[in-house]
């Protein structure tokens, strides 16, 4: 799972579903595929991010330098879409899980593939 | 379901076309010995101004010439959206020349640039080629006066001493004697070509089309129309071999083929940098698509074995998936990988998503229950709670029946929360065609309807694909598709298609029945 779809995410426990919630990350594998660089998409996704969410997905993922804040005219800051680049699409959480910080419900990810699904009590 | 696809029946009327390199390789009897130029036209021009007419054609005075599509004869219903779409991408309007016949396989269009019809060539998987339009009409001596008439200065840079070309004749709804080809060929000698011919790599390529009107059982002894032209380029028809699913690494039952998936992308715009989502994700045909396009691309499915690529196989010889039938390896296949985002196990009646305007394109082929059930999380009534606080990572719930009427409501409130403004929805809409009308496809007021094609699949259903665009945020009023619109009532109830799609069937069609339930995953 890389962080860009973990980014776009939202904890859909019932109950829960108030306001944006984001997921932490428990990852127990963790892997950096190259994925050719693309500024425009880097670019066009940094409105789309929560930040805040992004930085601290990136520490508990996998650490990278990304600066606490959002730096300005970062369409022209190469070096800065190369890191955004780097923790959006080369950082992959193999195994581990997602839990929604409100309930403790916990979904696990496997070969890469988070399971979201919710048990019949949950829905 | 995909598979229950009527065959194209429209392979009857053939559409040849034949080039010279062809004939002559076949014919080496003919003693052709052209000098260069001769055979295929007269050099003699009787214009005089020619020569001084050629140089001053150099500086693009013309940049809005007439252009002329040649469309494959399949999917008739979603060429004219495809090409809009197309043009839209461009920013360009849709203006064919008086007495368009959208049936037709040759389309005149005006208000364009060669490099826009370049554009909608480099994308389109219906149309053949593109040509620009030197003159046209109903007979050979019609088609004689458009040409001379067509401005000099607008032919000559591509009739240059120093250029080489070819002529091919094509017709459409015919066959032609090799000899009429050449008549026809002959019969052009009143174009000033002073170009050398050359066959295996003309710089310039000309077409003479002609063509018999569309019913093969009444062909006309002489053409209906007439047209001729300078080559521009081909489409993308190449693309529904080379991404045929006979071939692709992971399918599954329900594989949408090559050639929809493509015209889908098209129709939903999609275009490079996009984001693309299909929460119905199956085994990612549509992702393919849009990948080759330049868009990343993401999906759900609620179905594990799919999205982890386990379980039985869909191929015929073979009873186990392999280890490495994923999504993901579908794109490395066609070098889209680094397209690719994610997929997951997930609910699309319970979206994971946050609140936000993500996606630019939300492209789908949502299950109708009949080679594939419909289904989503839920329990009906005896809740088993599993023990506290243990998520096994391969629990599958129990799942509960999916009324294809909220599964269109679901989707399109999704796609009014989740789209960017301007982005657009396509998915398949099943029919049961004596109880169809209009007003039967489902309405949102954030989306717009942009087109709706029907493909026919048996004699009683079809599926129709519906394109929407977002036009408006969501507020709180928008929060459901017309549901208690009674035209919607055809998708209440569980299985309602299903039910209707079996009914009245013979035996044979009963078995089918039977053998969709297996083929459940």
């Amino acid at each position: 799972m890389k962080l860009l779809t973990h980014n776009m995410l939202t904890s859909h426990v019932k109950g829960v579903i108030k306001g944006f919630c984001i997921l932490f990350f428990q990852a127990t594998e963790v892997k950096v595929n190259e994925v050719e660089f693309n500024p425009e998409f880097v670019s066009r996704m940094i409105p789309k991010l929560e930040w805040c969410a992004l930085v601290q997905a990136a520490e508990l993922g996998h650490r990278q330098d990304l600066p606490g804040e959002l730096v300005p005219d970062y369409e022209k800051n190469e070096e800065f879409l190369k890191k955004v680049h780097r923790v959006l699409l080369e950082v992959e959480v193999i195994e581990g899980c997602l839990q929604c910080p409100e309930s403790g419900r916990e979904f696990p990810i496997s070969r890469g593939i988070p399971n979201m699904l919710l048990n019949e009590d949950e829905v | 379901m995909h598979q229950m696809r009527t065959q194209d029946t429209h392979c009857t009327i053939k559409v040849v076309a034949v080039c010279y390199i062809k004939i002559l390789t076949l014919l080496p009897f003919m003693v052709i010995k052209p000098q260069p130029g001769t055979l295929f036209c007269s050099p003699v021009s009787s214009r005089k101004y020619f020569e001084f007419g050629t140089r001053m054609a150099l500086t693009k005075s013309h940049p809005f010439l007439k252009y002329l599509l040649h469309l494959a004869h399949d999917n008739l219903d979603f060429r004219l959206p495809e090409i809009k779409a197309l043009l839209s991408l461009r920013g360009k309007p849709f203006h064919p020349y008086e007495n368009f016949n959208e049936k037709s396989p040759f389309w005149r269009l005006k208000d364009l640039s060669e490099e826009d019809v370049r554009g909608i060539m480099a994308r389109s998987v219906c149309a053949k080629s593109a040509f620009e339009l030197w003159g046209h009409g109903q007979t050979h001596s019609e088609l004689r006066t458009s040409l001379l008439n067509y401005p000099l200065e607008n032919m000559s840079p591509f009739m240059q001493k120093d250029s080489t070309y070819r002529i091919n004749v094509y017709t459409f709804n015919k066959t032609l004697e090799f000899t009429d080809r050449l008549k026809r060929i002959d019969a052009l000698d009143y174009l000033p070509f002073e170009g050398t011919v050359s066959l295996k790599s003309p710089q310039h390529i000309f077409c003479l089309l002609e063509d018999y009107g569309t019913d093969p059982n009444s062909i006309p002894e002489h053409p209906i129309h007439i047209y001729f032209g300078r080559w521009i380029a081909d489409g993308q028809r190449e693309l529904i071999r080379s991404h045929s699913v006979k071939n692709r690494h992971f399918i599954g039952n329900t594989s949408m083929d090559a050639g929809l998936s493509l015209i889908m992308a098209n129709h939903a715009k999609v275009k490079e940098n996009d984001l693309v989502f299909d929460p119905f994700v199956g085994t990612g045909s549509l992702l393919v698509a849009c990948s080759h396009f330049g868009a990343y691309v993401c999906g759900t499915d609620i179905d594990y074995n799919t999205i982890h690529g386990k379980g039985r196989s869909s191929r015929r010889n073979q009873k186990w998936r392999g280890p490495d039938e994923n999504i993901r390896a579908n794109l490395r296949q066609y070098g889209t990988e680094k397209m690719y985002l994610d997929v997951m196990v997930s609910d699309a009646s319970k979206p994971v998503w946050r609140n936000a305007a993500l996606f630019d394109a939300i492209i789908t082929d949502p299950p109708y229950g009949i080679r594939e059930s419909t289904r989503r999380t839920g329990s009906h009534k005896d809740i088993t709670k599993p023990p506290e606080g243990i998520y096994v990572e391969s629990h599958v719930p129990v799942s509960q029946v999916y009324h294809l009427s909220d599964i269109f409501t679901d989707l399109l409130n999704f796609s009014a929360q989740h789209l960017v403004m301007g982005g657009t929805l396509v998915y398949w809409l099943p029919v049961y065609q004596p109880e169809y009308c209009e007003e039967m496809v489902p309405l949102h007021p954030c989306l717009r309807l942009i087109s709706n094609c029907e493909q026919t699949l048996s004699s009683h259903t079809s599926r129709r694909l519906i394109t929407m665009e977002k036009i408006k945020e969501p507020e709180e009023l928008d929060s459901s598709a017309h549901l208690a619109d009674p035209c919607f009532s055809p998708y209440q109830g569980h299985n309602a298609f299903r039910e209707k799609y079996f009914s009245g069937l013979n035996k044979k069609c009963g078995k089918d029945n039977n053998k969709s339930d297996v083929n459940v995953e």
